[in-house]
């Protein structure tokens, strides 16, 4: 067996100069409040490193996730398995199937303990003993949780692995259960969404690759980076909104004349993601742009909030900013405080050097 | 023990069993055991979904507005032909029309989300049960380079070019961390192409894997996204807006055009690269004609893309509609989906109480109700099954028929269909094909012929698209830019109780949704899918599904490596997560909820 490839090998076949490449290791030594002598060692680690082995499992889900990682654009998702990350089973892509892909679980724990991203794209359903789904003849959540033991850290693809999605909606006759309803005591990165906009699948995978570090979270699990503001808050028909322009039906004059969805049900005040600002499928659109409001796809519990084409509440007087701004701190409110109970379970952790390390809670990263 | 089925297959369940859990690089999850004899060839196949989810269930009591949104999100592959069947029952149900606009953008989106399917499923599900990695890298490129050009004048296609690709697959291979590729049966006896054309093929599924992104385009600018775009009752979300103040918030030239040349790309890429792919495969595997199964006998589609708006008929959709039974293709039988004698579900075999398990239910009166049991033949334990009982319960997908009939829908169903009613867009390229190939006519019913199948039907969907596009800029042309209907959008204007039905052609085969509608909520909601079809166990009759009969019969060269299960299998394109549902049609919540 040839030597393994480093991330160093990617950087310089990817036509980055040794030099730059010292220049980005004392940059982000010295951004990351490390002291002298940080950025060698930093230097050291990525051109000693193997490509980040990834585990992707599939529970009760729709793939929709997978679909949406492998229309990546920046990164090429190529180029990110071929190149950033060692995607060494995905039941979805994979080559080997049956014991040979099951092997391929134990080795990876064993020879990547506590270095290996638990990638999970949907949710263990626990009724029945967990036989809703059924891997290897066993339920899919002993897999899921014997693999998560030795993981570095857990990423939560999509809303059905983040809080359950729809099979999770009510009455949930499976008691689909989200991933960190199951696994605990090991950083879970919650990537919310149905799906979750590609280039923030790979941005939080390559974050984590290039950086060393796991992306700071809110306290729902989110990437900050992606996740902390409203899909209203950027959204290009934010004007209207408070000029009062609104679609009063389908396919009216304010609909061709783009006005805002909020009257036919936009979700946009309350949904927390990315979609007006990266948007979708290489920057083509985003749901607002094709003319349907926001259905609030990456908020927990979304299914269960009445019709999509329910406004979100009656709110007697539009056109100015504090009442756009009290619609999305009435919505944020209540599930902020829905979230209160696991946001002391949401902790931050470096990944390399003091992996196990509890820095801060609540997002906070603590310099040293 | 011997059992024969009422399609004449004879199932011997002596011999070793050969366990396949998970089977990968499918939609959900899926367990295949089979049983070989002394020469390594299959006498008896047992398939089995092993998830179940529960959307019908969870759709009761909700606002049938919605339920495109619930039913999209069975599938996040074919995603957006489950939310268009809901639209089709919901307004079936309501007697909604749709304007021509919408009509022309749903076939677009239809047709985009085909192509884009079958692309993916060729290449990146498929593909690697045909193409040995690893002998590729043993490929001379100059060698490759004169077979690909030899095909096609696809650009991308010098020595140069694959040679870096091959120079990035071996470091790639070579680097101890081959990810997907890890593992694979490579140098099976049962890989037939030579190294240059796996590097060939090879090179198309990282161009593939670039290029399947563009074509979800055509989505994003219909529905806002993809996966999961957003669909309407009663229309299209997207107004349209060409030539007036504020444009830019709707479909215009620059949409347009961009629709357009996604259009021109993927119609390129079917033409010189895909086509062209299945072709030089075949001629390499001519002789590996396995896995008809069901596909020479009983095969149905539900027809599809409409050519004017609002009409179902048989003569107004392009895709054929039809079943045929018992491998008389001089007759087609017509299919109603309301006439409760024709398609019914049993799960005699299926992990669900039925009160009479001797008789199927029509999806508009059906009973769902969870029961997991192994059967006493099982081996292992309630929570570690070791061997299935084929002859109990053994799977969480239900066995639909029609007229009793197990039948294979899907791709090749469909295309033995237009060929059986001698449409020529469909007979003349597959006997275009069988003749380049010099095959006979029943070389079709094979594995291959499934795959090849699909790669003509993504050819014919790229002209298809075409063909809307130029309707669709025809009529806005004409001043018409009506894209959705309103007139019964409020649930206030719906007769108190009604009941519909949508259907479509998925990219894996016959799609429907049956919805009851009562006072403005649903009242009950089933699908039936494709992959419940072709994936479904025994039923009471003995029949076997079409996934288990495409087994039959075929040699494995090496048991311990289940290449040829995963190549027939994969055929098919199932999609686990679509097949196995639950309804509850008395208003009642037939669900147990455990509480622990």
């Amino acid at each position: 067996m040839a030597t393994a490839e480093t991330f160093y090998d990617v950087i310089r076949r990817q036509g980055i100069t040794r030099r730059s490449f010292t220049k980005f290791c004392s940059l982000t030594a010295a951004s990351l409040g490390f002291g002298p002598g940080a950025a060698s060692a930093m230097a050291e680690a990525l051109q000693t490193r193997e490509r980040v082995p990834v585990i992707w499992m599939h529970g009760l889900e729709c793939t929709c996730c997978s679909e949406s990682f492998i229309r990546s654009a920046h990164p090429l998702v190529k180029d990110v398995v071929l190149s950033m990350i060692s995607l060494d089973y995905d039941e979805m892509i994979m080559a080997a199937a049956g014991h040979q892909a099951e092997a391929i679980l134990g080795e990876t724990r064993a020879k990547y303990k506590g270095k290996y991203i638990l990638a999970v794209e949907g949710n263990p359903p626990l009724n029945e003993n967990g036989m809703y789904c059924i891997a290897g003849g066993r339920p899919f959540v002993e897999k899921l949780r014997w693999m998560a033991e030795d993981a570095m850290a857990v990423i939560a693809w999509g809303t059905c692995a983040a809080s359950g999605c729809v099979q999770a909606a009510k009455p949930n006759p499976t008691r689909a259960t989200p991933v960190d309803k199951v696994i605990h005591g090991k950083p879970i990165i919650k990537v919310p969404g149905c799906p979750p906009i590609a280039e923030v699948m790979t941005g939080v995978l390559t974050f984590i690759i290039t950086f060393d570090k796991l992306p700071e979270l809110d306290r729902q699990g989110r990437p900050k980076m992606f996740y902390s503001q409203r899909v209203h808050d950027k959204c290009y028909r934010r004007p209207h909104f408070d000029a009062g322009q609104f679609v009063e039906e389908w396919d009216d004059e304010g609909a061709r004349k783009g006005y805002c969805l909020y009257k036919t049900g936009c979700k946009g005040p309350t949904t927390y993601n990315a979609c007006s600002t990266v948007r979708w499928n290489g920057g083509v659109s985003f749901p607002i742009q094709s003319g349907h409001g926001c259905i609030g796809c990456s908020e927990e519990g979304f299914w269960d909030q009445g019709s999509f084409y329910d406004r979100l509440t009656n709110v007697e007087q539009f056109g100015i900013e504090a009442n756009a701004d009290k619609i999305g701190l009435t919505a944020a409110g209540v599930v902020g405080g829905a979230i209160t109970a696991h946001a002391a379970a949401t902790v931050i952790k470096r990944v390399t050097t003091k992996r196990e390390k509890t820095e801060a809670q609540h997002g906070q990263e603590t310099p040293r | 023990m011997t059992i024969d089925t009422p399609t004449g297959d004879t199932l011997e369940n002596s011999g070793k069993r050969i366990v396949v859990d998970p089977v990968t690089r499918i939609e959900g999850h899926m367990r295949i055991e089979v049983n070989v004899d002394e020469n390594n060839i299959i006498r008896n196949a047992v398939s089995t979904g092993t998830m179940w989810r529960g959307i019908e269930v969870i759709l009761k009591n909700r606002d049938p507005r919605d339920a495109w949104a619930f039913t999209e999100r069975i599938c996040g592959v074919c995603t957006g032909t489950h939310a268009l069947t809901s639209v089709r029952a919901v307004e079936n149900a309501l007697g909604i029309t749709i304007p021509e606009n919408a009509n022309s953008i749903r076939n677009l989106m239809q047709l985009a989300l085909l192509v884009h399917d079958h692309v993916v499923h060729f290449y990146h599900l498929h593909a690697l049960d045909w193409v040995d990695v690893i002998s590729s890298l043993s490929a001379d490129p100059k060698a490759t380079s004169a077979l690909a050009q030899s095909v096609s004048d696809w650009p991308l296609s010098s020595p140069g070019y694959f040679k870096d690709v091959q120079a990035r697959l071996r470091k790639f291979i070579e680097s101890g961390q081959p990810g997907p590729f890890k593992n694979g049966y490579w140098g099976n006896a049962s890989y037939k192409l030579p190294p240059e054309a796996n590097l060939m093929v090879l090179t198309h599924y990282l161009e593939a894997l670039d290029f399947q992104k563009e074509i979800v385009k055509i989505h994003s600018i219909f529905g806002g996204k993809n996966p999961h775009p957003n669909w309407l009752v009663g229309g299209v979300p997207c107004p349209i807006n060409v030539d007036g103040t504020g444009g830019v918030g709707a479909i215009n030239m620059e949409r347009l055009n961009m629709v357009a040349s996604v259009i021109d790309q993927l119609i390129e890429f079917n033409d010189k690269v895909y086509i062209r792919d299945i072709m030089a495969i075949g001629a390499f595997y001519k002789d590996w004609l396995y896995g008809g199964g069901l596909s020479g006998k009983n095969v149905l589609a539900y027809g599809d893309v409409p050519e004017h708006a609002n009409d179902y008929s048989e003569a107004n959709l392009k895709l054929p509609r039809g079943a045929i039974i018992n491998g008389n293709l001089a007759e087609v039988h017509p299919v109603d989906h309301a006439d409760p004698e024709q398609i019914q579900e049993f799960v005699t075999h299926s992990w669900y109480r039925y009160p009479d398990e001797t008789k199927g239910l029509h999806p508009w009166d059906g009973v769902t109700e969870p029961h997991y049991e192994l059967g006493p033949n099982a081996k292992g334990s309630k929570t570690n099954i070791e061997q299935l009982d084929e002859n109990a319960k053994y799977s969480w997908i239900k066995a639909p028929r029609w007229r009793g009939h197990a039948m294979e829908v899907g791709p090749l169903a469909r295309w033995v269909l237009g060929y059986a009613q001698n449409k020529a867009e469909f007979k003349e390229p597959v006997d275009k094909v069988l003749k380049d190939l010099g095959l006979p006519l029943s070389a079709l019913f094979s594995t291959f012929g499934r795959t090849a199948a699909r790669a003509l039907e993504s050819t014919w969907a790229g002209h298809q698209m075409r063909y809307f596009q130029n309707k669709l800029i025809a009529s806005v042309r004409t001043g018409d830019s009506y894209t959705a209907n309103v007139d019964k959008w409020k649930p206030e204007t719906w007769p108190r109780m009604v009941k519909g039905v949508g259907f479509t052609e998925a990219p894996r085969g016959a799609l429907a949704h049956w919805i009851k509608i009562k006072e403005g909520r649903i009242d009950n909601y089933q699908c039936v899918v494709p992959t419940t079809w072709n994936g479904s166990p025994r039923d009471p009759a003995g029949n076997i599904g079409a996934f288990e009969a495409a087994l039959l019969d075929m040699p494995m060269s090496d048991p311990a490596q289940p290449l040829e299960i995963l190549r027939t299998i994969h055929s098919f394109d199932p999609c686990l997560a679509c097949s196995t549902h639950i309804m509850s049609p008395d208003g009642q919540e037939r669900t147990r909820v455990q509480i622990r």
